[in-house]
């Protein structure tokens, strides 16, 4: 794991379908000076910067870092890309922190972004490769038939995607940053929606966000303020095409989890991890991730959903900041995840903080549900 | 900084046209080379770097890792860049202590679409994609600022196209002739020639590298920096962020028997001369160098690997690689390999 790394400043931008009142360079601008701010430094105290983001035909802009290095103060200093499907916001994260880990630099800017009012990411997804056919329309034509084959194994009853749905939009209703805040919302406000792909509703999918996230990364001797240390960081890949592979609860996303619940010394997750944010683009998989990664036993993650188990009221909240179904710039969602997780054991969530939490799993996934990123925060220095 | 070094390399042999491949393809023989080269067959850590602009279709780096045989579940990570800054990624992480290998691949095919105009989608997407600018002008821009002499770029072409065809990875292409320009002050000749190709390198630690290779090619300097992207905020007669990562790199702290330049124009490697401040004695791009092969996203990986390459087969002592991205210079990244 190498050297001690901590979260000492978080900044995010209101998520919303369309900021037109801003240029991509000022979206992440906006981000990366919060950040700062919460950290109490300025683009001078920074070493190097790390930029996350889905694909670039997302906003038309090739390797768009480039193009940002101004407004992201990186003008002298090292600036890298990521790029890792679905779960780069939450690569973007390890990558920062891996600079720290190793030695290489003391205080790091990440930052990721999207703003999908600048295209179709639902055509952007659509495409392929000659020769390949194309199926499925979109993210949520490819994951309905595992969402499918996850019911018919475990029996869930059909409704514990809608008590997703509402739960995640309930809390967002108490983060001033999400995207989706829904007076009122209820099951039959969700049952309500056009079924989009089977057992997929319109609102059991994650809106199409403008929005940005950062944050800054210190080594141990440039702590300031109020620390999210980092206890653990894992990322895992398996490929798409593997005949046997499990797409229901990938062995990419059990061997992550089990990688970075070692290095922080946790042996029962749902015991030892107060709040989780974890990456949850349709409502059901909430109850598969419950599974994958090891919070409840295999087939039995519904039941947790429905005991309220995973409420910002129950004994192991999940996603208490509305989640990805609540905002949605993808490749910040990663991010925000990481970042959320580090807010909740900085104690500075604000009115979806979870009371007490000290030990924090930021996840994110990504691709045909192949690529895994994860880490695990805490109030206490490892 | 623990010490890593460079074990094993493999590239493809680089074509000017499409050859039918598919990523997969492309990739899947280099990496089963540096899998024998080296003898290892799983690493602590995966790497990669490509564009999925070149292959005109999003996550072109997934059906990459089909080419890996990546199960059990493997550590990887991608970068939206040339694979030189996933190899540095990799050299990052085994910096932690706890993985002792790793595996960096690049690839890419500008045979698909029109690389010139594709690069313009790299600019500002507000104020200078719109004025159409593609690549190669931008280049003359930069060419017409620092103002070479024409038999000086003459030279440089007609020797890297000397060493590409002695190079069996290169492309063979013919002594530099005809006076129209592609963009003046820029003749085709001074150009990176459209090229398809891919290229893999293992990384190892400490005593592993010792263990695998007979002469590991060690990184003693990597360093990167980017500048400004706007023209008119930069010297375009130098490269401010090629020298300082030289600086870091320690480029300057011994003899440099071979430099390996990602200059894509015959310009930019009197730039990046100047910028990594490289005697008159180093021999520049004996591999023949972007000129005479230029597998965009691998190029510069295949720079580290052609510098580590020297030290590996016991012909130089300490060498540099340069690779580049972003328009004009932009972002430059140097590593130091030594014996």
């Amino acid at each position: 794991m190498g050297n001690r790394c901590a979260v000492i400043g978080v900044g995010q931008t209101r998520y919303q379908t369309r900021r037109r009142d801003v240029s991509i360079a000022g979206l992440v601008r906006e981000a990366a000076l919060r950040a700062l701010e919460d950290a109490g430094l300025t683009f001078k105290d920074i070493d190097a910067v790390v930029i996350g983001k889905a694909p670039d035909l997302f906003e038309g802009v090739m390797m768009p870092e480039a193009y940002l290095a101004d407004a992201l103060g990186a003008a002298g200093k090292p600036m890298t890309r990521v790029h890792t499907a679905g779960s780069v916001g939450g690569s973007t994260a390890l990558v920062g922190a891996s600079l720290i880990q190793g030695g290489v630099h003391d205080r790091v800017l990440v930052v990721a972004f999207e703003k999908q009012s600048e295209s179709n990411a639902t055509w952007a997804l659509s495409t392929h490769l000659p020769f390949n056919a194309s199926l499925v329309v979109g993210a949520g034509g490819y994951f309905a038939p595992h969402i499918r084959e996850y019911m018919r194994r475990s029996a869930a009853p059909d409704h514990i995607g809608t008590l997703v749905a509402v739960k995640d939009r309930q809390n967002a209703l108490k983060n001033p940053y999400a995207h989706l805040r829904i007076p009122g919302i209820n099951r039959q406000m969700v049952e309500s929606t056009p079924m989009l792909w089977e057992p997929i509703r319109y609102l059991e999918t994650c809106p199409s966000s403008d929005g940005a996230c950062a944050m800054v990364l210190a080594s141990e001797d440039k702590v300031t303020g109020t620390p999210a240390w980092v206890h653990g960081t894992a990322m895992r890949s398996e490929p798409m095409a593997r005949a046997d592979r499990d797409t229901v609860s990938p062995q990419a996303g059990k061997d992550c989890a089990a990688d970075v619940y070692r290095q922080a010394g946790i042996t029962d997750p749902r015991r030892e991890i107060d709040v989780a944010e974890v990456y949850v683009p349709f409502s059901w998989y909430e109850p598969m991730w419950l599974e994958n990664l090891g919070f409840a036993p295999e087939g039995e993650g519904w039941k947790l959903t429905e005991a309220g188990s995973t409420a910002l009221d129950g004994d192991i909240p999940w996603n208490a900041s509305g989640g990805v179904l609540s905002s949605n710039p993808i490749g910040a969602s990663g991010l925000i995840r990481f970042a959320e997780a580090a807010q909740q054991v900085r104690g500075m969530a604000g009115e979806h903080q979870v009371d007490g939490a000290r030990t924090a799993l930021g996840h994110a996934y990504g691709g045909g549900a192949q690529f895994f990123a994860m880490w695990i925060v805490g109030a206490q220095k490892p | 900084m623990r010490e890593v070094a460079v074990i094993a390399f493999a590239q493809t042999e680089h074509t000017d046209h499409d050859e039918g491949l598919t990523d997969f393809e492309l990739i899947h023989p280099v990496i089963q080379e540096v899998k024998e080269r080296s003898g290892l067959s799983r690493f602590g850590f995966t790497c990669s770097g490509s564009c999925d602009y070149l292959a005109g279709a999003p996550f072109s780096f997934v059906s990459a890792l089909d080419a890996l045989g990546a199960w059990p579940p493997i550590s990887e990570s991608h970068v939206e860049m040339d694979a030189a800054w996933a190899l540095y990624e990799a050299w990052v992480r085994l910096q932690h202590g706890d993985v002792d290998s790793a595996l960096v691949y690049g690839f890419g095919k500008s045979s698909m679409g029109d690389l010139r105009e594709i690069m313009t989608l790299q600019l500002d997407p507000y104020y200078l994609a719109p004025l159409g600018l593609d690549q190669v002008s931008f280049a003359a821009l930069q060419a017409s600022a620092y103002g070479a002499g024409r038999a000086e770029l003459d030279e440089i072409v007609r020797r890297s196209r000397a060493d590409g065809r002695n190079n069996p990875r290169a492309l063979d292409l013919d002594d530099p002739s005809g006076e129209e320009f592609a963009v003046q002050p820029l003749r085709p000749y001074d150009v990176a020639p459209i090229t398809d190709g891919a290229a893999a390198i293992v990384l190892a630690a400490g005593d592993l590298a010792r263990e695998l290779a007979e002469r590991p090619a060690w990184i003693t300097g990597i360093a990167h920096r980017i500048e400004p992207h706007y023209l008119g905020m930069r010297d375009l007669t130098r490269s401010p962020s090629a020298e300082a990562a030289g600086r870091a790199a320690g480029v300057g702290k011994g003899p440099v028997d071979v430099a390996e330049l990602h200059a894509q124009f015959s310009h930019e490697e009197l730039i990046l001369r100047e910028a990594l401040e490289l005697p008159a004695e180093t021999v520049v791009n004996p591999s023949g160098g972007p000129l005479a092969a230029n597998p965009v996203m691998a190029t510069g990986l295949i720079r580290i690997g052609e510098a580590a390459a020297r030290i590996l087969d016991g012909g130089a002592g300490r060498t540099v690689a340069h690779a580049t991205s972003g328009p004009c210079l932009q972002h430059n990244l140097v590593t130091v390999l030594e014996a």
